[in-house]
């Protein structure tokens, strides 16, 4: 193990640039092996005995005595608690940290977080209110009552701003008239502790009819920025509209209304939620994606009442051989277009479950339409309606071959669903033209997994798109 | 040590002192509540925690049982309760409730509520407003600096970034002014400080006000770090929203390493359970760890070389390799085999999703061409419903690369996006063109001069398309043009030889040096700023680019060597790489503050608004 500092020097030059840039792929994954070959073999002279481990790790995979370890346990039943403490207690004695030794009285450690002593004593006023603070590591609870002495009702802007970023105790409440406050927050803005300009905010709020507090804040944007913070934290979500509309932040406001939408779990009212969103005043093009999903989620609580009860009455076969894994509800558009062409496909278009009226209604690009038309059907085994994806019929009457994405796309979705070797041959040859190389393996894979007989016979009509 | 460092690079400060200052405050702080008491963790602070301490030492302080702070109500039967928190409304609701159903149920017992790594008055109001303040004790445990390698100390607040480059919320900024002033009281004062962005001045502010108030704390003592360097996230998002190919960097993004460990699963150890493993750069089996595997082979041939050589030993000779030097080859051996499964797995993971033509398209996009083909790329990963996050890294990509997206293409990609993974990601969007990350190029933001005298000339309706076409032609980003003033992607004749980084693009397959980390190298060179004022103005910087070098006189030539450099809002394993290679060049050695250890995926967690 005692490499040489050349040798370390190649270790490092030779592995770390190197290995992860995968345009050699194969190669490296054959040395992977290699080297996993060697590790092993290792092994011939490092028996395997398991107690000796890397680091103590539980059953969950958490080292043992550590704290996340330690927390699970309490979690666990208390039957096997006081075991597991025992167990516990033994295997961390073997801890590296030496027990400290407890001080006598809370003073000792107290002092020894200190920087600077000080003199027990009384300290002059002086002393006091230049307010040097003893280089405290510890907090301020172990410092005897008599520091706090140095309390004032009277301090100016900077001092109180001081005194809040330092965490001490201060009464805002001298700062009664409009210019004190405005001194005070512009201060604290100075000061650049978003802390304290929280702080000073907080008061503002409780002693500031709202109007004046917005009124002031429009022409400060850091502190209104701290604030329009403080009130999503706390969830003042009414004075937070408020604030928006009297800033005439108007696409802020809609955003603000329309996130709410998220805490509400139940369907229906979220609909009812949604649907009040819908006028709100959002730009443009954002309100037709409310309008959107306002009408998705219409669609989908039709579909999943429809196809529930379709499911439970287990007379559709569709259903009952592949039965639904999880509901519809408030998934994204693109996956309530593949339920639909897994489950719907041949529905009329005025059904509101059917792909077509989906698309049309969401205004789908074709693309995006193929593609997941494409994986639904694929995952079917339905290689005639993947075919008739790509057929068009010309105005002459002759059938062409189009796809509106590449074709190693489609043969990489084929690919993954096993289809047949006719029609992978099929699209195989577009491949060839638009110079991306198939998967290797694919005519393997296409062999071996292909048990339907469907053939593909409109090869010499392709036409490239 | 794993780097071979020139022999004249400095050493490094010892960082385990901040380990043990964490320890004892909180020792401390634990003990100021005395006697038996159960002990409420925040999830977030569960590994740092792990790392300074550990359930004995908890044990030696009366704390008697552990919870985990969630949203379930917790039953414990101690009569003192400790909670150990991060300053958050939540948290606090969390407290209240417990003590409000305490009170109703007519129970005393003692609440104490430490803060880390500091109290905010916000938590304090809301304590107030559930009608239990003065009920619970407040504390603050100011553990801000987790040494998580030799030289990264991480202050481990993702939710920095968030706060403030998405909602301009300016509290950690006195966390971070804090760590600094310790820093300094306990290695010196720093003789040469730069910085740009707003957020670093306003630090930088805070931290300069924090000395002077405590005057004296540091004068004298001899400064143990020359340089001082904070870098505000916005100024390279870039860098960050890039796939990571140096090791660290794709453990991360593949397994995500927590607080410096990593979690790798059945998958990775095949076997049924997962282990936790510690990464760390200079540690003696961390050396192992972060080898690539066309290595490991011929070190475990070496090795065994090495053990037949032993065989003329003589008995203890040969008890003592066994019990020494056997025990380290098996941990050894262990170790190269976990992270062989890590390769294997990252290899799998990597290949299923074309990783070599993710790469080209964000090298196409580092570089400003095919920007079309790019588009139509990432259309497609959207149209296929590739992971959510991955795709809106690649938009972004594509925006901060393009100044902008063009309308047209902004919108259609925003609604394929709504559509493939959910309406409510509007909000997301929303954030991220607030904080920069995403946005659509405004028309006439990219007429010059002359294309508006040229429009002056024609129709209105012509002028629109006319602007259109000089839109989709101006592609003269900010980017762009800092990329180009900066040589940030290098001219290569032929191939890359990786195994021979010539630059620190090595840590992008020599595509693309990170700009942050040339901003850096840059400014070190000529210990300011002077003659990168056209950077800094591209970078809309220009009053937010400082340098500070007032105390020079008593900086011995090995300190000034050393270099702190702060990122505030998180940097990236491949950022940390590539300045430890640059250090190695020049003889400097980087010390790394960061707020968090940042990648991709979780810059794009924090601006959505959607839960997973």
């Amino acid at each position: 193990m005692n490499r040489t500092k050349g040798d370390e020097e190649e270790y490092w030059n030779s592995s770390k640039f190197k290995a992860f840039t995968f345009d050699d792929e194969d190669d490296e994954l054959s040395q992977l092996k290699e080297s996993k070959r060697a590790v092993n073999s290792l092994r011939d002279f490092v028996d395997d005995d398991d107690d000796d481990d890397l680091e103590r790790v539980s059953w969950g995979g958490e080292p043992v005595g550590s704290i996340s370890w330690s927390i699970k346990e309490t979690a666990g039943t208390s039957v096997s608690n006081h075991e597991g403490r025992e167990q516990l207690k033994s295997r961390n004695s073997f801890s590296s940290y030496a027990p400290l030794p407890k001080p006598t009285s809370t003073y000792s450690l107290s002092s020894f977080f200190r920087g600077r002593t000080r003199p027990g004593s009384f300290q002059s006023l002086s002393d006091a209110l230049s307010d040097t603070p003893a280089k405290s590591y510890a907090p301020e609870l172990g410092r005897p009552k008599g520091e706090y002495r140095d309390y004032s009702n009277d301090w100016s802007p900077s001092d109180t701003v001081r005194r809040l970023r330092k965490g001490k105790v201060c009464s805002l409440e001298r700062f009664r008239s409009l210019q004190d406050k405005l001194q005070l927050l512009e201060e604290a803005v100075s000061m650049h502790d978003g802390n304290v300009i929280t702080a000073v905010l907080i008061f503002l709020k409780r002693t500031l009819s709202k109007e004046i507090l917005f009124r002031e804040l429009e022409v400060r944007q850091v502190a209104l920025r701290h604030l329009i913070h403080f009130l999503k934290e706390i969830g003042d979500q009414k004075l937070l509209l408020d604030l928006f509309r009297f800033l005439d932040r108007t696409e802020e406001l809609a955003l603000s209304h329309y996130r709410e939408h998220l805490n509400i779990q139940d369907p229906e009212k979220r609909k009812e939620f949604l649907k009040t969103c819908i006028g709100l005043p959002f730009s443009a093009e954002d309100s037709a994606h409310i309008q959107d999903h306002y009408t998705l989620l219409e669609r989908q609580i039709i579909i999943e009442a429809n196809d529930r009860h379709l499911e439970a009455a287990g007379q559709t076969e569709m259903f009952r051989k592949h039965p639904r894994k999880a509901s519809i509800l408030n998934m994204p558009l693109v996956t309530t277009l593949f339920y639909s062409c897994f489950y719907h496909y041949t529905e009329a278009e005025g059904t509101f479950s059917s792909p077509v009226n989906l698309k049309k209604t969401f205004k789908i690009p074709d693309k995006q339409y193929v593609l997941t038309a494409l994986a639904a059907r694929a995952k079917l085994r339905a290689w005639h309606d993947v075919d008739a994806l790509f057929t068009t019929k010309n105005w002459l009457g002759y059938t062409k071959k189009r796809a509106p994405i590449g074709f190693h796309r489609v043969v990489e979705i084929l690919h993954k669903n096993s289809a047949p070797v006719q029609s992978s041959v099929f699209y195989g040859s577009e491949n060839d033209k638009s110079e991306v190389p198939l998967p290797t393996d694919i005519t393997g894979v296409c062999q071996s997994g292909g048990r339907c007989g469907h053939k593909v016979e409109l090869s010499h009509q392709v036409q490239v798109p | 040590m794993a780097f071979p460092h020139r022999p004249d690079a400095p050493e490094l400060p010892d960082f385990s002192m901040l380990k043990r200052l964490a320890r004892d405050q909180l020792i401390y702080l634990l003990e100021q509540l005395p006697g038996k008491k159960d002990l409420f963790i925040e999830a977030d602070l569960m590994s740092p925690l792990d790392r300074i301490a550990n359930v004995s030492i908890l044990k030696q302080h009366e704390v008697d049982k552990l919870y985990k702070v969630e949203s379930k109500p917790a039953v414990s039967s101690s009569e003192q309760l400790c909670f150990l928190v991060r300053p958050r409304i939540k948290n606090m609701r969390y407290i209240a409730n417990l003590v409000n159903a305490d009170k109703l149920a007519g129970r005393t017992r003692k609440y104490k509520v430490i803060f880390s790594p500091q109290k905010f008055y916000a938590c304090e109001m809301v304590l107030e407003e559930e009608g239990i303040y003065g009920d619970v004790s407040c504390d603050e445990w100011a553990f801000s600096l987790l040494p998580l390698d030799v030289d990264l100390l991480s202050m481990e607040l993702p939710e920095f970034f968030r706060d403030y480059f998405l909602e301009g919320d300016q509290r950690w900024i006195n966390t971070v002014a804090q760590a600094l002033h310790l820093l300094s009281t306990l290695y010196g004062p720093f003789p040469n400080c730069y910085g740009i962005g707003r957020c670093a001045k306003m630090s930088y502010e805070l931290w300069r006000k924090l000395e002077d108030e405590e005057d004296g704390e540091t004068k004298g003592r001899r400064p143990e770090i020359g340089h001082i360097f904070l870098l505000d996230r916005d100024m390279d998002f870039v860098t960050a929203l890039c796939s990571q190919v140096v090791y660290e960097g794709l453990v991360d993004d593949t397994f995500r390493i927590k607080c410096g460990s990593v979690d790798f699963g059945p998958e990775v150890t095949s076997s049924d359970k997962s282990l936790k493993v510690l990464l760390n750069a200079e540690d003696k089996n961390g050396r192992a760890l972060l080898l690539c595997c066309r290595y490991t082979g011929e070190a475990g041939r070496r090795k065994l070389q090495f053990c037949v050589r032993r065989r003329g030993m003589d008995i203890k000779q040969m008890k003592n390799f066994v019990s020494q030097e056997l025990k380290g080859l098996k941990q050894e051996h262990r170790l190269l085999s976990l992270h062989i499964g890590a390769c294997e797995s990252i290899m799998k993971k990597k290949t299923k999703q074309d990783f070599q033509e993710l790469i080209k398209t964000e090298h196409a996009l580092l570089e400003g061409f095919n920007i079309r083909e790019s588009t139509s790329y990432i259309e497609e990963h959207i149209d296929r419903q590739v992971s959510p996050i991955e795709s809106l890294r690649l938009m972004c990509l594509l925006s901060i690369t393009e100044n902008g997206l063009i309308p047209k293409d902004y919108r259609s990609l925003k609604t394929q996006y709504l559509q493939s993974y959910g309406p409510e990601h509007l909000l997301t969007f929303s954030n991220l063109r607030r904080a920069g990350l995403l946005t659509e190029q405004a028309p006439g933001d990219t007429l010059t001069a002359v294309e508006s005298k040229v429009s002056k000339l024609v129709t209105d309706k012509a002028a629109g398309k006319i602007t259109d076409a000089f839109s989709s032609l101006a592609k003269r980003s900010n980017f762009r043009a800092i990329s180009k003033k900066l040589n940030l992607i290098p001219r290569v004749d032929g191939e890359y030889d990786l195994k021979v980084p010539r630059d620190m693009a090595y840590v992008f397959s020599g595509a693309y040096v990170p700009l942050s980390c040339r901003i850096i190298e840059q400014v070190l060179e000529r210990r300011s700023w002077q003659g990168l004022d056209e950077v800094v103005r591209l970078l809309n910087c220009s009053e937010l680019a400082f340098t500070d070098m007032t105390r020079e006189d008593k900086a011995s030539s090995e300190s000034l060597r050393l270099i702190l450099v702060v990122f505030l809002g998180g940097c990236t394993f491949s950022e940390i790489s590539a300045l430890r290679f640059l250090g190695r060049e020049k003889g400097y050695r980087f010390i790394f503050l960061t707020t968090a250890v940042t990648n991709s995926a979780r810059l794009m967690e924090a601006m959505s608004e959607v839960k997973a």
